[in-house]
């Protein structure tokens, strides 16, 4: 990873799909396949995951050249477990119907492996602006990837999206994919697919 | 079965809601630990004993933290209880046998930043459970956690010699996997009820 360099487009875009962290790292799946039974879940679980990539990345930038390296994993964890606790707090505020739907999976937050590697592999070594910069590249790809799934299960499980009704009255829901099996086979179809379209570009570049 | 009795709490976290494949709590070690059933045994075992652990503490500091109104601490102070555990159990490990250290290599320290762990001591929190009950329904989530494991584990070693797709190898495959345990501990559900 380029340490030096300006903040560029790259530092942005890079979570978005290069190193997209659910897609390409397989990192913190758990929210992923837990709270995607439905769009509004997963817009909001992505929202509040941002929240605290990009606050922690900005604090742990900002503390970088403070923390002892021995006790820096623990510091990060305290540093992310603070604004998860914030975030818990205030999705209780906003909606109570949300925080129910979410449950545990919001102070899970602290455990999401994205976020602690961010900290690690980013934020402990580059400035405040570009540790927030990729924080809400990291954040965006995390809640790209969460409405993928939501949209789908929402749309064959319940036949609606974000609560409204999309498919027509005669549809019978599939309610396999809002139940937990449904979470393994949507994320193992957009995995496929995603491997698919890889492999056509790396042979589509040989050719030409 | 009384729904609160101890059996029956550890007959739901060990199979009708298993933490991994109902609750998606811990997929990544999973993903990651589960391509021989050997280290797959070892890891299952090394995350039930944290959850026996942490479990305990979490219990002990609930109790204080709620004598003293400090719950918005109740987050922090868990994860740093299971860091600690965490570090002890890898310490352990290295002096007692070091070629199950080796084995579980980098898994080991991350399961701090399993789910499963966390998520144990926040539910049993959030329904109140008491000290049995916290004991049960950890040993419960551990075995649950390590028969998942096993069972992924065993699926796996057996179709690395499959001719599939180049597309469908690697995770994917683990997924759809995992997929259709689920489908089958879904027919464990009104099991003691």
């Amino acid at each position: 990873m380029s340490k030096s360099e300006a903040i560029t487009l790259q530092t942005f875009t890079q979570g978005l799909w290069k190193e997209n962290p659910v897609f390409v790292m397989m990192l913190g799946l758990c929210p992923v396949l837990a709270v995607t039974n439905t769009a509004m879940n997963s817009l909001a679980m992505g929202v509040a995951t941002t929240f605290v990539l990009v606050c922690s990345g900005f604090l742990v930038s900002l503390l970088r050249h403070v923390i002892p390296k021995q006790v820096r994993i623990a510091s990060y964890i305290i540093i992310i477990a603070t604004f998860v606790t914030m975030a818990d707090y205030l999705i209780q505020a906003i909606s109570l119907d949300l925080y129910q739907a979410l449950g545990a999976f919001i102070q899970l937050i602290v455990v999401n492996c994205i976020i602690l590697g961010r900290a690690e592999a980013y934020a402990s070594k580059n400035g405040p602006l570009k540790a927030v910069v990729n924080g809400a590249g990291m954040g965006l790809g995390f809640t790209f990837a969460l409405l993928c799934l939501g949209v789908v299960r929402e749309v064959l499980g319940s036949g609606s999206l974000f609560g409204l009704q999309v498919m027509p009255d005669a549809f019978q829901p599939w309610s396999i994919f809002v139940l937990p099996p449904g979470a393994f086979f949507v994320l193992a179809f957009w995995l496929m697919l995603f491997a698919w379209i890889e492999e056509r570009k790396r042979k589509g570049g040989k050719a030409a | 079965m009384n729904p609160g009795s101890a059996p029956a709490i550890f007959l739901d976290a060990f199979l009708i809601n298993n933490f991994v494949l109902a609750m998606f709590l811990g997929i990544c070690p999973f993903l990651g630990v589960s391509g021989k059933v050997k280290t797959a045994g070892n890891m299952g075992m090394a995350v039930t004993f944290v959850m026996i652990v942490s479990s305990l503490c979490a219990f002990g500091i609930n109790k204080l933290l709620v004598r003293y109104d400090l719950e918005f601490l109740r987050l922090i102070c868990f994860i740093a209880v299971i860091a600690s555990a965490v570090q002890l159990v890898e310490m352990t490990i290295k002096k007692f046998s070091p070629a199950l250290f080796r084995a579980l290599g980098i898994f080991l320290p991350l399961i701090t930043t399993n789910c499963a762990i966390l998520g144990l001591a926040l539910f049993q929190t959030a329904r109140e459970y008491s000290l049995v009950q916290s004991i049960a329904f950890s040993l419960g989530a551990g075995a649950g956690f390590s028969l998942a494991l096993l069972l992924m584990a065993g699926l796996r070693e057996k179709l690395d010699l499959a001719d599939l797709p180049g597309v469908a190898r690697g995770a994917a495959l683990t997924l759809i996997l995992a997929g259709m345990l689920s489908l089958a501990f879904m027919g464990f559900a009104g099991l003691g009820g």
